[in-house]
């Protein structure tokens, strides 16, 4: 440790020697205190102070990101295979190396066009590197499509930082989720690479220019194919043929095409069951958006009507992106309702209207995004009337006083 | 009354005082430190090498000439300690050890009426023992306080035991109550716990009220809140169980005399144990028969709301306790002790930590690493888990860092004293300074609204 430490403080010794190069503080800064907690004492207020740093709660957050990381990658694999053939051949070890192939770099691009904007501001306002693009940095790749272009990850990524958090203030003062921004940016700038039926599927667009695909070979995901019974031509026939081609346990599991990290339920849980354990998300925003589309999804149950609509509540909120945006997009501590009262409500408005626009406005398969950004702006909103009432009570208080 | 709080912390901290009263040296050197109160500008009323007794005036407040502060011990004006500015820091007294009295005339404080009462509190020095919310600061005199609060027990951490300081003192402590309820209209509340020991159970000319829960159930703030809540406009005094001693004192014998226990504490002092002292001693003389490690901070008060001082400076007007804790300045590895550990020897009070799955009764080391790096808020939600007040403290904290003094009295800054805020600022993930924010806060609408 001692021989770690001198690296450091050299480090920091050589860049204070000149006046031109001790701006790039930031740069040591960061690697250092990642490496060793800082030797900062308190020199204000209380002399002791909680082990909690926020370093701690956005690496549990990554954490927490590892087990959809790791399916997604075997996912990405999985559905090379299955839709492009050769399933019965591959191997599982086959199947995570196509999915390396694809997510890896998706991640190394995120992180490093993200830390590079965050080095570049924090070298020009002189502060040290603040940790909120460590989640977010996760967060993007995961919720971007198999086959997206690498330069559109890098692009969506600086956008999102930039205009999304950094031009606000930086970590804790944005409005929108970064990485949904980034989703959303790319979404509309580049519709054809974020939607539509040859994205899901990595290789998928190579091979239906070069023809090889094989017949009735499709790289619609779950949404792609519900959303369909609301135009002319539905690409299944009816609910019942939609359950046999994915099943509630296949959407549950996660074996379905879709955004990288969304499509495994039941890994999201897992991510979801650390979060609550370690105290790091609001169990009231999970709840209540959890509740909120349940909710939105019976109503359109009860309407019926068509092969969407009949779809069983509980299925529906088991594919796209809903579970993967409850558990990681929604409890955005920053973008969420910061009152407890108001944590209830803006969960429940996410995900009410996340079914609500999923199902009824067929342009737009992956309600989820578009609802959570909603309810980051409506979040200030919300806890505006929840303190106006704790206001209220108190000079009500006064007068009767 | 009965009141329970849910929301708080008990922090667990190795060191925790002895039940073992010691007598410490006799202090050679005194002193009266003006930072003690804040929001006071003192003017001096003694020189160096003037003589003084014990309840001599030293300085008084130079906006409010009738408040004045004086020696706790005979002898000579010894320094004006002055910092930047000439902002006078300390007046130091040479003690002769005999403790003269300036005055030891037994006065029928009930044949008094309330305002010869006061004259008399603030002609003996004792006034200043009179604390009032909102704004925490020294009573007004030209006020009339809906009620007297007195907590008498300290949730801090290795904050003193009062009912073993005051055990068998029943009759300073009732003599103390009996001023205080003549300087109110309405009643003086004591708050107890259910083993609190009979000198505050059975106390009379008081309301007692039962108080359940972890800290801050120990702060008088949170106890009012819950009690009798400050509205904009109205007043409430509070005053420590010892400080109602010392009044209780003058009241039977005249004298000024500033006598009290406090709890040494800490991990780095060899034997944590309650000290016999004088208000304004100085720490050297407390701090004589122990031992204390290198490299160890001496906070007068507790770790939570105290005073960092040097060994050569003194113990402070309003506190009942040194807490000797280790220095945390060096570095962590982050794997092995440092942010991403397994931590089952780090307090926190966040789930992230193993504390929560640890048997409650463990304690733990501190020392003074901030444990991070200062943030812009990002995590919601965590103040409100150990402030047990109907306030929302983050949105405060923003009121008050943005100077909106409306959206500050709406919020309920009436209702607060940074010491309130010490919990929050303790489990705060982005290592914010809240108590300061909040006697900014303070000051400016003292400045601007009172």
């Amino acid at each position: 440790m001692k021989f770690l430490r001198k690296i450091f403080d050299n480090a920091h010794a050589t860049l204070n020697k000149k006046e031109s190069t001790k701006k790039f503080f930031p740069l040591v800064d960061a690697i250092d205190t990642l490496v060793f907690t800082p030797n900062h004492v308190t020199n204000k207020g209380a002399h002791i102070r909680d082990a909690i740093d926020l370093k701690r709660t956005m690496m549990l957050v990554i954490i927490a990101l590892i087990p959809c990381l790791l399916f997604g990658i075997y996912n990405t694999g999985y559905q090379h295979y299955r839709v492009l053939g050769g399933l019965d051949d591959a191997t599982w070890l086959d199947m995570v190396g196509v999915g390396s192939l694809v997510v890896l770099p998706m991640v190394v691009v995120s992180y490093g066009a993200g830390l590079l904007v965050e080095f570049v501001f924090a070298i020009i306002n002189g502060h040290t590197v603040h940790e909120g693009f460590l989640v977010s940095g996760m967060l993007i790749p995961l919720c971007m499509p198999a086959d997206v272009p690498l330069w559109m990850v890098a692009v969506a990524t600086i956008f999102a930082v930039v205009i999304g958090k950094e031009v606000f203030g930086g970590t804790g003062m944005n409005i929108l989720n970064v990485a949904l921004t980034a989703r959303a940016f790319l979404f509309f700038a580049h519709p054809t690479k974020m939607s539509g039926n040859e994205v899901w599927v990595t290789g998928y667009g190579d091979a239906k220019l070069a023809n090889m695909l094989p017949d009735g070979a499709s790289g619609a995901t779950a949404l792609g194919d519900l959303a369909s019974f609301m135009q002319d031509t539905p690409a299944l026939e009816n609910t019942q043929a939609f359950q046999a081609k994915y099943s509630f346990m296949d959407s549950f599991m996660g074996l379905i095409p879709g955004s990288i990290g969304e499509t495994s339920a039941l890994m999201c849980l897992i991510g979801a069951a650390l979060l609550l354990w370690t105290g790091i998300a609001s169990w009231r925003v999970i709840f209540s958006f959890f509740i909120g589309g349940f909710v939105m999804a019976t109503i359109l149950n009860l309407v019926g009507g068509n092969g969407y609509f009949d779809l069983p509540a509980i299925h529906q909120l088991m594919i796209g992106g809903f579970m993967f945006g409850m558990v990681f997009m929604a409890t955005d501590p920053v973008t969420a309702a910061h009152t407890n009262a108001g944590k209830f409500v803006y969960g429940f408005l996410g995900g009410f209207l996340g079914i609500l626009i999923r199902m009824v406005n067929p342009a737009y398969p992956e309600g989820i995004m578009l609802a959570i950004l909603i309810a980051n702006v409506f979040a200030p909103l919300i806890d505006h009337v929840v303190i106006q009432t704790n206001i209220n009570k108190r000079l009500k208080r006064l007068k009767t006083a | 009354m009965k009141i329970t709080i849910k929301k708080g912390l008990d922090i667990k901290m190795k060191g925790v005082s002895d039940k073992v009263m010691a007598e410490a040296n006799l202090s050679k050197l005194f002193a009266i430190k003006p930072s003690d109160f804040p929001n006071l500008t003192p003017k001096l009323l003694v020189k160096e090498g003037d003589k003084v007794k014990c309840g001599s005036p030293v300085f008084c407040d130079k906006y409010n000439d009738v408040v004045t502060f004086v020696s706790p011990a005979s002898g000579v004006v010894d320094k004006v300690v002055r910092g930047e500015k000439r902002r006078i820091l300390a007046i130091t007294i040479l003690s002769d050890g005999k403790f003269t009295q300036l005055n030891s005339k037994v006065k029928d404080f009930s044949k008094l009426d309330r305002s010869e009462l006061k004259s008399d509190l603030l002609k003996s020095g004792l006034w200043p023992l009179l604390r009032m919310r909102p704004i925490d600061i020294i009573a007004r005199p030209e006020d009339n306080p809906k009620s007297i609060f007195i907590s008498s027990f300290d949730t801090n951490p290795l904050s003193p035991d009062y009912n073993f300081i005051m055990h068998n003192k029943s009759a300073e402590f009732s003599a103390g109550l009996e001023i205080l309820s003549l300087l109110t209209d309405g009643v003086v509340n004591l708050q107890i716990r259910k083993s609190s020991d009979e000198v505050f159970s059975k106390a009379k000319n008081v309301q007692t009220n039962f108080v359940k829960g972890p800290h801050p159930a120990g702060n008088v703030g949170v106890q009012m809140h819950k009690i009798d809540p400050i509205n904009k406009g109205e007043v409430v005094w509070y005053i420590n169980p010892q400080d109602v001693m010392i009044l209780g004192r003058y009241s039977l014998t005249g004298a000024y005399d500033a006598n009290k226990v406090i709890s040494l504490g800490g991990e780095n002092t060899d034997s944590p144990k309650y000290v016999k002292t004088i208000s304004g001693s100085s720490i050297e003389s407390i701090l004589d028969d122990s031992i204390i490690k290198d490299n160890s901070r001496i906070i007068s008060g507790n770790p939570l709301t105290g005073q960092k001082v040097e060994k050569d400076s003194f113990l402070g007007f309003y506190h009942h306790q040194l807490s000797i804790l280790p220095e945390g300045d060096d570095y962590k590895f982050f794997l092995s002790e440092g942010w991403l550990s397994l931590g089952f020897n780090r307090f926190s009070a966040s789930k992230s930590y193993p504390t929560w799955l640890l048997p409650k009764s463990k304690t733990y080391q501190f020392d003074t690493n901030l444990n991070g790096e200062e943030r812009s808020f990002v995590v919601s939600g965590q103040y409100e888990k150990v402030f047990p007040f109907d306030i929302y403290p983050v949105q405060l904290i923003k009121s008050i860092i943005t100077n909106d003094i409306e959206k500050m009295e709406y919020l309920g800054i009436y209702e607060v004293s940074p010491e309130d805020f010490a919990l929050c600022e303790f489990v705060c993930t982005s290592k914010i300074n809240v108590q300061s924010i909040v006697r900014e806060g303070l000051d400016l609408v003292y400045k601007e609204c009172m």
